[in-house]
């Protein structure tokens, strides 16, 4: 691997490592936040203890994602030190912003949750959690903002002495149609993750008629959740994909793998090609008719722009060059992403279908699909960022910078090599830890009902420490 | 031309704020991350200790990201080469504040000693290497560093790691250790306020010696004139601050003890800005590569914008971070968390801390 190579793995792993976290957090955080309010609101203890045991998931999941966020904001310098003053002007912005409107916000706000248990009143400690899960959902703004600018730069010019790109317009940054459409994506994105993680540990409860009362509650709030959720994931990425066609042609040729222009073109289904960088014709290629033009322009007939055509306008536009990228990765990324969330669709339909009986609680089959289906959000959501982020190659700000372009050149390939191995071995150990807590978590289970309570009385567990270290 | 502009200016001073209240911040939270082995001698008052910060380290960490994205959105320059040329050491803060920042939550996950002992060695481990070299760092900065015409710096880890840089290290440990001492002795009762007194104390005392020592090398080693003068005053008020605490203690001023704390800190890093004024980083190698804030600067129209949204939103920060504290201003002892309540540790309670109290 030659340096680029290796600052882009580094990238990559450290950002597809946050990425578990990151939705996970989000869904969780709106998810307990319900489930407090539900509490509040009906004073019906099932829902405190909802609260409780799905918190704890929450606090790892942020814990984890806290931790690892710290190397995003800085890795930007670190590796990507020309990128960092070509952008800077223009993607500094919305960081700090994130920073100041949404960091600040959910690291305070979730101490207050975690230690204000019995300390605050609970109205107020009603509002820690939800102002909690308000500054997830608006660092996720701010972020798809920054990173919309990436795939579709706009209110900037360049500055004639020093090229680099100047901020002109920041309400068409924060208000640009990509990021439009890939905020509600990844929100209801990130509302999946946290309800299919939902359906699929009380799954495993009801697998083995343990707490029912919580987890037959938790699976029927969340299963109508998720469908919603999913539903509308899907609904907006149709929206992006159209756009996409309209604004990066080529990251949408290359998902369908489609090399020559074609009228009425056909969804490729399976699609093989030789093992190489641009195949430039494919194997196998199973396709239903007509359907991706359907898709891409909303009319049987449509026309949509091959590899090759593409490749020639933006020869045309920015010189001789490759302007495709691997193929087979964004081919199979597209498919593996809306294959993800296709099941989840289903799952969620089947586990509505049995909701009107009590067949949900012992629908062992549905369980066990439930619990197996956690990891397909986290299969969508990589493959999502990973065909978004690839298919952009080879530049880092579609049209203005390529990637090749925007390291830092004062960094040995050896620095990189030492930051990338202490990156995997420490994250190799969160995630073996995080793994394992979740784990224990799940076996330990929701505390019992206050009814039976161990304790002896006069002397109770401060309330705080239900869920602080 | 060298000068800044008026608002390259003040997002200069605003950086300088975020980083300011980074270390006032966090700083303690670093020194209380290293004394919960030396100081709690069992889980409670472990717990006890922990507590006092739990509520509040990841929002005073957060300072620190917004001085990140502050730095890269008014000065993508100064990002993009600091960073990048600080490329190992930053690796080791941000290792660093890894393991600590986990070590919180995952140390009451489980019940076992070993378990425990790993993430406490974590948490104490994690806050002394990140409060050891953001020293280490910002010594550099004030001293400069070996960097070419393109402004990126061309030095190795180990050309950091010279001995001025490694007593601006030394500063910081001790100004944040002691710093976390003063902050429990406001936050601590019983055994644990004894304890943190006394940490308080002698810390205090190295760090007031090790700070004046810094201030006299970085008078002696390099030219001083214009702003670096009142830099330099700054810092020896900082000092002065510094020193006044064990008064404070004596008389049992806590409050005052930890506010004498914070504007050491405080000063400390207004004066090391001062200083760096109108540069954002110097060459070493000549000083017309050195890296002024007026290279480094966005557009005039971006600090306009970032401007608008720090006076929209700063004020609103401010107000719940305080408010935090505010709700947790109680102090804490080993006994809020004594652990199974059986009649025989409730009695092992008793006689307990009867035994420790005679004994000191």
């Amino acid at each position: 691997m030659n340096t680029l190579e290796l600052a882009r793995s580094q990238f990559a792993i450290t950002t597809l490592f946050h990425f578990i976290f990151v939705p996970m957090s989000i869904g969780l955080a709106s998810w307990v936040a319900l489930c407090q309010t539900l509490h509040f609101a009906t004073g019906k203890e099932v829902y405190l203890r909802m609260t409780r045991f799905w918190g704890k998931f929450l606090l790892i999941s942020i814990a984890i994602g806290v931790v690892t966020g710290i190397v995003q904001e800085f890795q930007f310098g670190m590796n990507w030190a020309e990128y960092s003053r070509y952008v800077g002007d223009v993607f500094g912005a919305p960081l700090a912003m994130e920073g100041l409107a949404a960091f600040f916000l959910e690291s305070t706000f979730i101490g207050l949750w975690i230690f204000g248990w019995g300390r605050l009143s609970p109205k107020v400690h009603l509002a820690t959690i939800w102002l909690t899960a308000i500054g997830t959902v608006l660092s996720a703004y701010f972020i798809l903002a920054a990173n919309s600018w990436m795939q579709h730069p706009v209110g900037y010019r360049l500055n004639p002495i020093t090229h680099h790109a100047r901020l002109t317009d920041i309400f068409a940054v924060l208000l640009n149609s990509t990021v439009l459409l890939a905020f509600p994506h990844t929100i209801f994105g990130a509302f999946t993750t946290g309800g299919s993680l939902v359906i699929g540990i009380s799954a495993w409860y009801l697998l083995r008629q343990r707490d029912v009362d919580v987890f037959s509650r938790s699976i029927r709030m969340a299963l109508p959740l998720t469908l919603v959720a999913v539903f509308l994931t899907m609904g907006f990425g149709d929206g992006q994909g159209r756009l996409m066609s309209v604004q990066q042609p080529m990251k949408m040729a290359s998902a369908e793998a489609l090399y020559n222009t074609t009228k009425g073109a056909g969804l490729s289904l399976f699609a093989v090609g030789p093992f190489e960088r641009h195949p430039e014709r494919l194997g196998v290629d199973v396709t239903l008719p007509h359907v991706e033009s359907l898709i891409a322009t909303l009319s049987w007939d449509g026309t949509v722009k091959g590899i090759n055509q593409v490749n020639a306008e933006e020869e045309r536009k920015y010189g001789p060059g490759d302007y495709a990228p691997i193929i087979g990765v964004t081919y199979w990324t597209f498919r593996l992403m809306i294959g993800a969330g296709v099941l989840i669709f289903l799952l969620a339909i089947a586990g509505l279908a049995l909701m009107p009986s009590r067949r949900l609680e012992r629908a062992r089959w549905f369980h066990r699909a439930a619990l197996a289906a956690i990891v397909l959000p986290i299969v969508a959501n990589w493959s999502g960022w990973i065909f978004t982020e690839m298919g952009r190659q080879p530049w880092v700000v579609y049209g203005l910078l390529k990637t090749s372009d925007a390291r830092s050149a004062n960094v040995a390939s050896s620095s990189i090599i030492i930051s990338l191995t202490a990156y995997l071995l420490v994250y190799g150990v969160l995630t073996a830890i995080g793994a394992r807590l979740f784990v224990r978590e799940i076996k330990h289970g929701p505390a019992a009902p206050s009814g039976d309570g161990d304790g002896v009385p006069g002397e109770r567990m401060p309330p705080d420490l239900a869920l602080a270290y | 031309m060298r000068e800044p502009s008026f608002l390259q200016t003040v997002w200069f001073a605003l950086i300088g704020v975020l980083w300011v209240g980074y270390f006032v911040l966090e700083g303690f939270d670093f020194g209380v991350g290293m004394l919960v082995r030396a100081l709690g001698r069992d889980n409670a008052e472990k717990r006890a200790l922990i507590h006092t910060i739990g509520p509040v380290w990841d929002g005073n960490e957060v300072w620190l990201l917004t001085a990140g994205g502050a730095t890269f959105a008014a000065f993508p320059g100064w990002y993009a080469t600091l960073f990048s040329g600080f490329y190992l050491a930053l690796l080791l803060i941000l290792l660093a504040l890894i393991v600590r920042g986990v070590s919180f939550e995952f140390w009451g996950k489980e019940d076992s000693p070993r378990w425990r002992a790993a993430w406490e060695w974590a948490l104490a481990g994690g806050s002394f290497l990140a409060a050891l070299l953001w020293g280490v760092g910002f010594a550099n900065i004030v001293h400069g560093v070996p960097m070419n015409a393109h402004h990126e710096v061309t030095a190795t880890i180990w050309d950091l790691l010279h001995p001025y840089a490694l007593l601006g290290g030394l500063v910081t440990l001790a100004l944040f250790l002691a710093h976390g001492a003063i902050f429990l002795t406001l936050r601590t009762r019983g055994v644990l306020l004894e304890r943190a007194r006394g940490v308080a104390r002698w810390s205090t005392r190295v760090a007031v010696v090790l700070l004046a020592g810094f201030i006299a090398w970085t008078a002696s080693d390099q030219a001083v004139g214009g702003t670096k003068v009142s830099a330099l005053a700054l810092a020896a008020l900082a000092v002065a601050s510094a020193a006044a605490v064990p008064f404070a203690l004596a008389s049992r001023r806590e409050g005052i003890a930890f506010a004498l704390s914070a504007g050491a800190i405080a000063l400390l890093f207004v004066g090391l800005f001062v200083w760096l004024y109108p540069d954002a980083l110097r060459s070493t190698t000549a000083s017309a590569f050195d890296l002024t804030l007026r290279q480094a600067s966005s557009s005039q129209y971006t600090q306009i914008v970032m401007t608008v949204v720090a006076v929209l939103l700063v004020p609103v920060v401010l107000a719940y971070q305080g408010w935090t504290y505010w709700v947790f201003r109680h102090r804490l002892g080993g006994d809020d968390f004594e652990g199974t309540p059986t009649p025989v540790a409730v009695l092992e309670k008793k006689l307990g801390s009867a035994e420790r109290a005679s004994s000191t």
